[in-house]
This record gives C-alpha cells, structure tokens and sequence, in this order.
C-alpha cells in the first residue's frame, strides 16, 4: 500500500514518520508538499507531528486552512482511504473539524517529552486492529498542548460511538479528559493521537510498540504482516 | 559620508580605547564615519576578535587523522565513516540570558543551530552546559525556568533533539549565569561548505529573516561587564524566530544540495558586518554592499543600524553568477525573503553603500585577521594557596552516613535534572538511542552502523580552586562519560566562561585552563577543533568561577553496544575499575556539609584515564558488561545510587568496599577515574583479562539486587532504601514539577 506523509512548512517529525514506514515497516512512502492537492494516488495519509507555522495564533490553527487540507475533506470520504494525525496532525485534524474537541496546554503549562503508557480501548479500528483490546503500548509524547477537551455532549458521543482509541494508562501526563490520548471519526477512517508511534518502531530506540498502529494499517488494508 | 562628530565620548561608548582608535586612523588614513566606527566596534570587540584569547589559543593541539576541519571555521568537523562527518561546536550566550533568560537562550540556540547548518551539515543532537546561581533565590528560579524554557521552545520547535546538558548550581552564578550550547550535525564528507566569499563579480545574496533594529550592539554588550542599568540592555538582547529558522534550514540544505552555494556564513554576532567581513577576508577577496537592497523590518533604518543589528535567522550566500534566480527560487518556496544586495570584488574592500553613497569602506583584513591581539598581564590571585592549604582532615566525620548521602543525592548538583530534559523534545528525528539522564546522550547515525557520543562537562568549583587541574579533569571527564558509553572519544569543542580578562587574575585562570586542556587533549588524543570564549561573565565587579566546559564527541562502531550508567537487573556483579584514594578537595561533600569550597581538586592521570577510555570501550564492544558509570560529584556512594536508580525500574545493591581511607572520604571523595561496572558472573574472566591488559586495577565488589541499597566500609555499614533515595533524587523534578511526583513507578 502507499502512504503519504504531509510536510506543512514547520513539520518536523516528517522525516520520521517516512523513516518508520519506508525504512523499518518497509512499505511505499512519499513525502506530500502543503500545497499539492492531487493525492488519490495514496492509501493512507500521514499529518506529522511538529510546529506547523510555529504554532503561532495557535497549534494547527493556520496548516488547517492549507490547500491539502481541503483535498483531505473529499479523501476521507471514501472509507477505505486513511488519515492519521500524530502530535501536531492530530491538533490539524481537531482544528480542521475532522475530529470534535479541542486542545488545551498541558496541565502543567510546560512541555513534556517522555515515554508513556496507553491502552488500546478500542481495536476496532484500521489503526488497531493487531492489537488487543485493552493491551498497553508503551510511546513516547512530545507536545506542550496535548490535553484534549471536549464538551460533556460531545464525550458521552464519542465514547458511545467507540471513537475513544487510546487512553492513557495510570498517569495521564497532560490532563486531557477521560484520559485521552487519541480518538478517531465516527467512519473510523481518520486518527488522532498525541503519542508519537513513528518514535518507538525499532528495538535500538527502546520500544516497537509503535509498529502495531502501522502494520495495523497494512493489515487492514489487507497486506501480508508479521504477527 | 555621513557628517557626524566623532568625539572622544562616542568613542568610549563603542568599547574602543584610545591606542585602538589611534589604530583605526592609521588604517583609514582619515576619520572613520560613523558606520565604519559601528563596524570596528564590533568586529574588535573581545566577543569577536578574541583579542585576550588568541595568543593562549594558540595552545590547543588541532590536528588528528579523523580531524577534517580544525578552528577557524563556523564548527569543527570530525570523520565518522568514509562518507559521513560530524560537524560540532559550543558557544556561550550567558549575557543575554541573564537580561531576557528566554529570548538570550532561545536565540543562543538559534545560532548555534546555525553556525551547524552553515557548513552543510543537518542538526542532530543539541546539548546544554548551564549555571546558575542557587535555586532557592526567586531570581535565580526565574532566570533558570526563563532559560529552560527558551531553549526547549528554539529546540523543540525546529525540530533538533536537546539529548542532554548539564546543570550547576553556586553562588558565583547568581547574576551571572552560563547558558552554553551545543549542537552537532551530520553532513556528507565531501560536501562541507566554508565561510568563502569566492569568485570575483559573483553575487551576495542575503537570506532569511528581515532586518530590523533588535540586538545592535549585542557584540559589545558581551565584551563588558554589567553594571547596575544592566536591566537596559534589554534591547541589546534579540528575539528568536525557530519557525523561520527552520525554513532557513530546509532552504539552505536544499541550495547546498542543488550546487548553488559558493560560500555562506550564517550572520550572528555582528550581524552583516562580521558575515561580510569574515567572507571576504577568508576568500582574499572584497565585498561590495549595497544596503539599500537588504530586505527591511523597519522604515528609516540608518546604515550603522543595518550593518549592526543582529536580527536572527539571516544567512549571507554567495552564488555562481547567473545562478542567483534559481537560488532565491528555493528560498521563495520555503517561504523565506532572498535578495542580491552585493557581489565579490577584487580591492581588499568591505565597501557599503547607503541611498547612493558609499558610508563605509574598509580593508577587509584589518576586520576578520589583522585586529589588535593582546598579552595581558596574569597574576595568581591570592586566594588560590590560602585555599589550596586547606587540610581536609581537619573536618568532622558525620555522625550519620546515611543523612548525609541522602543529602548529597538530594542536593541541587547531584539531583536528577528529569524536569529540566523533559522539556526538551529529547526524542525527535528518531535517532536517541541513550536518552538524557546517563554519563553521555548517545545518537545513531540512520543507515549506519556508527553511533555518536556526547557529553558536556566542567566542574567549575574544582575550576575555581586550580583552573589548571579543573579544566583538565573536565576534559577526562567529557571523555570517561563518553567512553562509558561505549564511544571512543575522538575530539573536543569548548566553550571558555570566564570574568573580566583585565584582571590579571582572571587573565591567569584563563591561561591555566587553557594549558590544562591543551594537556589533557594532547595525551587524550582528542583535539580542539572549535569553540568560543566568553569573557567579562562579572556583574557588578563579580564574576564566575572560571567554567572552561568540554563538549566531547566520541564514535562507537556499532551502536548496538552503547552502555547507559544503570544496572539493568538483579543478580550482576559490581566491579570497581581504579583505586579510591578518598580525594574531598573541592568535593560537593566538603561544601554542601561542611561548608568550605576549599582543598586541592582531585588529580588525573592523564595516561591512565587513556587507558581505562580503551578499555572501557574494548569491553563494550565485545559486550562484556553491561553498564559503565563514573565516579563524580557526591563520590563512590553517589555514583553507586545512580546506576541503581533508573527512572522505570529502580535496582538494589549490596557493596562492600574495603579500602582502609576515612569513611566519608572513602564514601564522598570524587577521585578520578573510578568506574562501576555491572557484568554476567560468566563475565568476569573475560572483563578481568582485558582491564589487566590495560594494567588498570580492579576489583568485584558486591552485587545488584532485587531491593534495597547497602554499603559496607571496613568500619561502617550505610543502609537505605530505594524508595528513600527515590524520593531525595527526585527533590528537584518534585519541587519545580510537582505533577511528576504523580507518576507510578513500576
């Protein structure tokens, strides 16, 4: 299958998103400029995380009005066409309305970088579903505005519709509610997570629990996987 | 030319003395305009013409088969395989953090980054050394958190992991802190580029951000001391942008690739002066400036102002003619402003013109080469053998060995600096392999076997009380912590913090260092292939203790056999490699329980440390053991406590250390070139042939556990709990994180 990994002027875990999928899960991987918007050619699209436009005004709030973004609404149309969102993707897709909620900074107003433990609440999903129900990955976060929000409404909605995918497990770093680490849409086909599986694919980097999230991918979209 | 008055006050006011204004006329033949004053000021002040500095510099060993780019350059740069190099360096960006502690760091990483980037090399890894005063004064915590946050703000947006650093804690620092960066790329061998303002008529393209009135004069502003209106200076201080930083980046990395770079120089202290200047000089040509064309922030900016400000993220290119649109092409797409604003001549000259008339014009060399060098005169300050006299057994023995070790293990030097690196994204670009935390953050290099080792040190107390000794045991620390990893240390960069070098005093701490790094890197085989001087580190007549800090860069061969300092499981035996001799002078035992920064530092053998690095390294190749960890601050007892405290899963140990040495010398003495090894017991014969090939003493003694800490003298027994010490070496991350102290441990 192919995937795709967008470089929004600032992104800056592009290169290692490409790295994980082309280099270590061995799969075909282009990088996708802001600015193109002919992109039915791949399979799964990747929103790297990263400082697009430095974060200013606020974290994805100007990458949401780029032209790819808009070519990104009629991609995701079609169910069997994946996007995923890590870190500063994940802030893209909440302020482009592909997901609901909002992101807030963390609960102690500083940035965070280290390994964390989540748990995979649902595995019903294209992103998950090597994994178990309630398995604990460990990946490592880095962001200074991961503490996910989302209104009472608007939670009771996602956890009934099995949008809640991962949860962080016994310390929830930020402060996100419900303990949220990533929630995807209502079709299944978009992701949104804060932890960085891209960091954690080979043994030499200390975990390669992030290699689940993408052989999952492949596996869903029917490739052959290593268990 | 412009009609101002050049009077003996506006001299003065530019940090130029009478002999060098003198000088100038000579050179010129007339009076300077007002521009030309402005870009003799900056380029002979001490933060560019290392006027004080040179002569000692001189000292250094530069040279080795693996060096391919000694001093001189924007970085020095090392070979990593037949392809690959290391390009590396260390500056200091102490007064401005101390004005405007987020801006003066953030922007200290912004240069840094870029004098990497500037000779073609991708940012890797940064690191950063800092000092401040103790963490209990309001302003000390605010210029600590201004600082931290600064540099993870620069670091972590543009996307460059900070693997690590070092954080000291003295009075000494209080108005004056440290903020030392480091950064290391990696570029193609054949593909370094140089300072060059090569190709007469080629043209001079100005990249990057706009020019504006931030930061004219920051050059001079750390070439003096601070007096009480140092508050002022704010404006001095210049403001950060990483996002435009990192299209620079991009866009650079992309020219240089596409073979449209003849010469660059990334413009940072002294801004296009010093850019310019260097370029032609290095090149042996001219350069022909028309300000006019520099893009602008303001409106109604005056030729001293633009050859003077230093706005960040700007870079200076020079071009094949007729290559210039494809060029500014590449910037346009990143984003980023680009215009020709000059071209190469062939006169010698730096000449700028400003709305049609030439405001400058200067002989290229009397800027970047031939500037005044002084031999100021040294003297021993007095203190040195009143506090060398110290007799430390003159001292009491602590009643309680356990209070005291959990003293030290709490105390703000030795204290886990988690909540510090936690800040940092210390993960990005996918190539940590030993995280912060350890003796030396270790990098592998992608489609590669090789790994890179880094570790930054000084002991500036140990500085202060011998300057010689103190900077020659920084350097065999640099290198021990790398080899612990498992690196073969291969070459240094340093960053020599020091007061004001009119004082002979300090000018004789400053060539004592100098020469104990010059011997510690010639019998180390690691030489200087770069760095920086930071003079007049003194606030109100206080200055620093000298702080000459080492930034080591070592190789490992396969990566795959790096060692981090902690025990990684029970049931190992614990090996010390060296001989205790109980050494306190200058010890963090003697000042934090006892008071007194006094006594001898602890002495190197130069050529026993070479030794144990060989060995270390032999060991870890042939995975022989499992973790290395040097004795440093807090000694023996310490060093133990930190391979047993791993932040997921903590380790016990049970050591008997029968060494007939004064228990809490024995205990707390920060001898040199002690190590602790964890090995498989089916080990030991092999790892006991190879440190005796090395002729290097040694011996078993104890083992790791499943719980507890315990530590046997021939007189005494300290017992204490993991969890205890957990707690007291998580002090600092407690107090300044709280939410840390949520976390569970496995």
């Amino acid at each position: 299958m192919k995937f795709g990994v967008v470089i929004f002027p600032g992104s800056n875990c592009d290169m290692d998103c490409y790295w994980a999928v082309r280099e270590v899960l061995g799969e075909e991987c282009e990088y996708i400029w802001y600015k193109d918007t002919d992109i039915w050619d791949f399979d799964c699209i990747i929103l790297p995380g990263g400082f697009s436009y430095g974060d200013y005004l606020r974290a994805g709030a100007i990458a949401k009005v780029s032209p790819i973004i808009g070519a990104l609404r009629e991609f995701v149309k079609d169910e069997s066409k994946l996007v995923i969102g890590i870190c500063n993707g994940f802030q893209i897709l909440l302020e482009a309305g592909f997901l609901p909620g909002a992101m807030l900074r963390n609960r102690n107003l500083k940035f965070i970088c280290e390994y964390v433990d989540v748990v995979v609440e649902n595995n019903e999903t294209p992103f998950t579903c090597l994994c178990e129900r309630g398995e604990v990955l460990r990946i490592p976060i880095a962001h200074m505005e991961g503490n996910y929000f989302a209104d009472e409404k608007t939670l009771k909605s996602i956890i009934e519709n099995g949008q809640v995918v991962f949860r962080y497990h016994k310390f929830n770093p930020n402060g996100s509610i419900y303990d949220i680490a990533g929630i995807c849409n209502r079709k299944k086909n978009v992701l949104g997570m804060m932890p960085h599986p891209e960091r954690c694919c080979e043994e030499l980097l200390g975990s390669t629990d992030g290699l689940k999230i993408f052989r999952s991918i492949v596996a869903y979209h029917g490739g052959k996987v290593e268990a | 030319m412009q009609e101002v008055k050049i009077t003996k006050e506006l001299i003065e006011e530019h940090g130029l003395t009478e002999e060098e204004y003198n000088l100038i006329l000579k050179i010129l033949g007339r009076e300077p305009t007002l521009t030309e004053l402005g870009i003799f000021s900056v380029m002979w002040s001490e933060h560019c013409s290392y006027k004080s500095s040179k002569i000692h510099l001189k000292k250094f060993p530069t040279e080795a088969p693996w060096v391919i780019q000694g001093p001189g350059e924007n970085a020095g740069v090392i070979e990593i395989d037949e392809n690959l190099a290391a390009v590396f360096k260390m500056e200091s960006h102490n007064h401005p953090s101390y004005i405007e502690p987020f801006q003066g760091a953030a922007t200290g990483v912004g240069g840094i980054l870029r004098d990497i980037f500037t000779m073609g090399a991708r940012p890797v890894a940064s690191m950063d050394p800092l000092r401040f005063g103790p963490p209990d004064n309001p302003l000390n915590q605010y210029i600590m958190n201004g600082v931290v946050s600064g540099i993870a703000w620069y670091g972590n947006c543009i996307g460059v992991p900070t693997v690590g650093g070092e954080t000291f804690f003295a009075e000494c620092f209080s108005h004056n802190p440290l903020v030392n960066v480091f950064n290391l790329g990696i570029a193609r061998k054949d593909r370094i580029f140089k300072a060059r303002a090569s190709g007469v008529g080629n043209p001079v393209i100005y990249v990057g951000s706009k020019t504006g009135r931030d930061g004219i004069h920051g050059a001079t502003m750390a070439s003096d001391e601070f007096k009480e209106d140092a508050e002022q200076k704010k404006p001095n201080v210049q403001v950060g942008d990483p996002f435009t930083e990192k299209l620079l980046l991009e866009a650079c990395l992309e020219a240089m690739e596409k073979g449209l770079v003849v010469g660059i120089q990334d413009m940072g202290a002294a801004g296009l002066t010093c850019s310019s200047s260097e370029m032609a000089a290095k090149a042996k040509t001219g350069i022909e400036l028309d300000l006019d064309l520099v893009p602008q922030r303001e409106e109604g900016m005056t030729a001293y102002e633009i050859m003077l400000s230093e706005s960040q993220e700007r870079m200076l290119i020079v071009t094949e003619k007729g290559k210039e649109e494809e060029l500014i092409k590449i910037f346009n797409k990143w984003g980023i402003d680009a215009a020709v604003i000059g071209r190469v001549t062939d006169d010698g000259m730096l000449r700028v013109k400003h709305r049609g008339k030439v405001v400058a014009e200067i002989p290229v060399k009397y800027l970047a080469e031939e500037t005044p060098v002084y031999n100021r005169p040294t003297k021993k300050p007095s203190y040195i053998d009143e506090l060398q006299g110290f007799d430390p057994q003159t001292i009491e023995k602590p009643r309680d060995l356990k209070e005291t070790f959990l003293r030290l293990l709490s105390c703000p030097n030795i204290a886990s600096k988690r909540f510090i690196w936690r800040q940092y994204d210390h993960m990005v670009q996918t190539n940590t392999v030993v995280l912060p935390g350890s003796d030396a953050a270790v990098i592998r290099v992608k489609g590669n076997r090789k790994g890179i080792a880094i570790s930054c040190d000084c002991n500036s107390r140990y500085c202060y009380l011998d300057p010689k000794e103190g900077a020659k045991q920084a350097v065999a620390e640099a290198a021990r912590n790398v080899a612990c990893s498992g690196a073969t240390p291969r070459a240094i960069t340093d960053c020599l913090n020091f007061g004001n070098p009119e004082k002979p005093e300090v000018m004789w701490q400053f060539a004592e260092a100098v020469e104990g790094i010059a011997e510690a890197c010639r019998v180390l085989e690691t030489p200087v292939t770069g760095g920086n001087v930071s003079f007049y580190n003194e606030t109100l007549g206080k200055g620093v203790w000298p702080t000459p800090t080492i930034g080591m860069v070592g190789i490992i061969d396969d990566v795959r056999n790096r060692l981090t300092q902690f025990f990684p499981c029970e049931g190992l035996l614990i090996m010390l490699v060296g001989t205790p001799k109980g050494e306190v002078g200058g010890s963090e035992y003697l000042h934090l329980i006892h008071g007194k920064v006094a006594g001898t530092p602890p002495k190197v053998e130069l050529s026993y440390e070479k030794s144990l690095h060989r060995a270390l390294v032999e060991l870890a190749q042939k995975q022989l053991i499992l973790s290395a960890h040097d004795v440093s601050l807090g000694g023996i007892v310490v060093a133990l406590a930190k391979c047993c405290l791993d932040y997921e899963k903590p380790i016990g140990a049970e050591v008997e250390l029968d060494y007939e040495i004064r228990d809490d010398f024995l205990l707390f003495g920060e001898d040199q070139g002690l190590v602790i090894l964890s090995l498989r017991e089916e080990s030991e014969g092999e790892v006991s042939k190879v440190l005796e090939r090395y002729g290097l003493p040694y011996r078993l003694v104890g083992r790791t556990t499943k719980e507890g800490f315990t530590i046997k003298t021939p007189k005494a027994t300290l017992e204490a709990g993991l969890d205890e010490m957990w707690e007291a070496y998580n002090s600092l991350n407690f107090r300044f994180d709280p939410q840390m102290r949520r976390r569970p441990r496995s």
